[in-house]
């Protein structure tokens, strides 16, 4: 297991290599490609009052006329090892990881995703312990009671929480509980939790909901089906004729295989949470990563974008990672090679 | 001798059968009177087991035997209280030590199972959780039942596997399932069936998902434990080889309901159903002469939705037109032909006897027929 994971780590590295050499690519080098010159791509880097000579300096400075590997290489050293940006009449130093410097806002790129991560780990981590107990809490009831009104109604349910994106659920419960209510927050606020939890709860209740929500309604239909075909298998037959009780039946053998397979897609959702938190984020303005991404993207801040990117693809390939050596912690019949 | 069934009553009236007459609980150690298993389905009700009666005392073996879909495993689940009480409709007396098992609350039925009776399943892989070791699952068995220890318990579980002839129980028993060989599950399951010395088992085709080097072990091993804890068993199969080796009297299954019932020598030296003769027949013996080809029952087992009216197994009977059109019409009683021989059979005793002598066991024997 351990010459398992240490291979995979190493695996990770390369693939996270490649995720940036793509991204980098996408912004510096497929631009050139299509005809702009290292002034273009400089330009974005100035004022809109910069001159022809000035906007020729910045390009030099960033190195933009640079052979591409050699502008590769230099972000990638940055990563490892820091890098020096010049602002013109300063010289700035980005400590390692280097993501990259922002010169809209004169920063190093990976400090402030560092600050906004507890946001986004606040988010996605509360709203995933709720999707799970709701949806597979309903999911294991819908199953034993297979064609009942409860069934019924949490099946019909989970089809509108599967379809509805979480833009419309979003502003809908934001309407109602927060501005015609006022029970939760109204959004925009973010009190970190070793200041306060409470308001930390406060603030983040809206969003969990709104978005386990969506996930738990998929966490519902998959439990059900998982546990409609479990509960049929023969080893849940054995446990009944050992004369278990119906819900130790259920809920210790029936449920314990269903939850293998759960596991693997709750820790692939989880790290795509992390990295895809936007649409949350922007609904509810949370000072996330998704915010965070959004805000980059709409003043073109080139860095801020490949920061957010990588921080995106990390938890992705980790959570991958984790997903598989869970799996063999959970099912012994799985061997890790 | 006693021919006294050629008078009986064309119409299927109120069953002459005591086992059928409902009345007080039996001193029988299990009785089952007139078990009606039956599914309501979209095609129609499926009549699993539509009248079944037999009784079985303590360190006895009955043997069930039957094509698959005659209702065997149907009686035995029924017995376990296994069926999803929504989808069945039981009628009928289970009566074990002085209880009426369909009478009884679910919790109660639950509190016996287990522990008053057990079971053992066709296939050992699919019948033990793949995610639990087999120790685990053996103590859980035994502590539903018994209010000890995780560590009694544990010893307790290492003594059964041992028992069962498994090597190195102590270290064995943190192994999962699939770390086991198929005949090792299988006795991993009879441990976990045994482990509160239940006094009725149940093994539904205990050995037919093995290897036959393996069966003959296991077989053993089930008439061996039976002896050390007197219990009842009934071996449920569709092979005569392994109630030939295990069971003392032999119920004879058709279409949900009993063909014949008697002890099992009779049920191999004078079989009186013809399903039985087409059971024998069907069935490969070494003893038999070189070259002889086996007898295949023409047709094939009837749906259970559309049983077929008067006997079951008319449409495949050779000697059906020797009942006069009552085999076509009336349901054939279970009638005592001689005392502890019970055939469901519209033929006359004596012409039963003399098709049987002058025809079939010959045939069987291989005598005469051979195959070029």
């Amino acid at each position: 297991m351990v010459a398992f994971i240490i291979r995979r780590l190493i695996a990770a590295v390369l693939l996270l290599l490649i995720v940036t050499f793509v991204t980098f690519s996408i912004f510096f080098l497929v631009p050139r490609l299509a005809g702009a010159s290292a002034e273009d791509l400089a330009s974005r880097y100035v004022g809109r009052t910069a001159g022809e000579e000035q906007i020729h300096e910045v390009a030099e400075k960033l190195g933009f006329s640079d052979p591409f590997p050699v502008q590769y290489g230099r972000f990638v050293k940055g990563l490892v090892a820091g890098a020096d940006y010049s602002t013109g009449p300063t010289t700035e130093y980005c400590p390692a990881p280097c993501f990259g410097y922002s010169f809209v806002t004169y920063n190093p790129v990976f400090p402030e995703l560092l600050d906004r991560l507890p946001v986004t780990l606040s988010l996605a981590l509360g709203a995933a312990v709720l999707w799970l107990l709701a949806g597979v809490g309903t999911g294991v009831i819908s199953a034993v009671r297979k064609g009942s009104f409860f069934d019924r109604a949490a099946m019909t349910i989970a089809l509108a929480g599967v379809s509805l994106p979480v833009f419309f659920t979003g502003l809908l419960s934001l309407s109602i509980f927060s501005y015609k209510l006022g029970w939760t927050a109204p959004g925009g606020s973010y009190t970190p939790l070793q200041e306060n939890p409470a308001a930390w709860a406060y603030d983040l209740l809206l969003p969990w909901i709104t978005l386990a929500f969506l996930y738990a309604a998929l966490y519902a239909r998959l439990t059900r089906a998982g546990m409609l075909e479990t509960m049929h298998e023969d080893y849940i037959r054995s446990a009944r004729a050992k004369g278990l009780r119906e819900r130790t039946v259920v809920l210790k053998h029936g449920l314990r295989s269903t939850l293998t397979p759960i596991l693997t897609i709750f820790g692939l959702d989880l790290g795509l949470l992390l990295g895809e938190a936007v649409l949350t984020e922007s609904t509810f303005s949370l000072p996330g990563i998704g915010k965070y991404a959004v805000d980059a993207i709409l003043t073109n801040d080139l860095p801020k974008v490949l920061g957010v990117t990588l921080v995106a693809a990390f938890f992705i390939i980790i959570a991958n990672l984790v997903v598989d050596v869970l799996y063999a912690v959970v099912d012994p019949r799985v061997r890790l090679a | 001798m006693s021919t006294h069934r050629e008078g009986q009553p064309r119409l299927a009236g109120p069953a002459v059968d005591a086992a059928t007459v409902v009345g007080p609980p039996p001193s029988t150690f299990l009785e089952v009177r007139d078990l009606r298993v039956h599914f309501p389905t979209a095609d129609g009700m499926v009549k699993a087991v539509d009248g079944l009666s037999f009784r079985l005392e303590r360190g006895r073996t009955l043997g069930i035997v039957g094509e698959s879909g005659s209702g065997k495993s149907v009686t035995s689940l029924s017995i376990m209280g296994l069926h999803d009480s929504a989808n069945v409709r039981l009628a009928g007396e289970i009566w074990l030590d002085g209880e009426d098992l369909l009478g009884l609350t679910p919790e109660r039925v639950r509190a016996l199972r287990g522990k008053k009776m057990a079971m053992i399943f066709q296939d050992p892989l699919s019948a033990m959780h793949p995610l639990y070791t087999v120790g685990q699952q053996v103590i859980e068995a035994y502590r539903i039942h018994n209010d000890v220890s995780r560590s009694v318990a544990r010893k307790h579980a290492i003594e059964m596997l041992s028992r069962v002839g498994i090597p190195q129980p102590a270290s064995r028993v943190d192994d999962y399932p699939h770390q086991f060989s198929g005949g090792m599950r299988q006795r991993a399951m009879i441990a976990m069936a045994l482990s509160c010395d239940p006094d009725l088992l149940i093994a539904d085709e205990p050995t037919t998902a093995l290897d036959v080097t393996v069966q003959a072990q296991i077989l053993d091993l089930i008439r061996d434990l039976q002896s050390e804890f007197n219990s009842a068993v009934i071996i449920i199969t569709h092979d005569l080889g392994v109630v030939a080796e295990l069971a003392e009297d032999i119920l004879v299954m058709y279409a949900g309901r009993g063909a014949e019932y008697a002890a099992a020598e009779n049920i191999f030296r004078r079989p009186e159903h013809p399903y039985t003769w087409g059971l024998l027949g069907s069935m490969p013996r070494l003893d038999r002469a070189g070259g002889q080809r086996l007898i295949p029952i023409p047709g094939t087992p009837p749906s259970l939705i559309h049983v077929p009216p008067g006997c079951a197994f008319h449409p495949r009977c050779p000697y059906e037109e020797l009942t006069e059109g009552a085999a076509r019409t009336d349901v054939p009683q279970m009638l005592e032909s001689m005392p502890g021989h019970r055939v469901a059979c519209h033929l006359p005793t004596s012409t039963r006897r003399r098709i049987w002598q002058d025809e079939v066991a010959p045939r069987i024997a291989g005598e005469g027929q051979e195959v070029s």
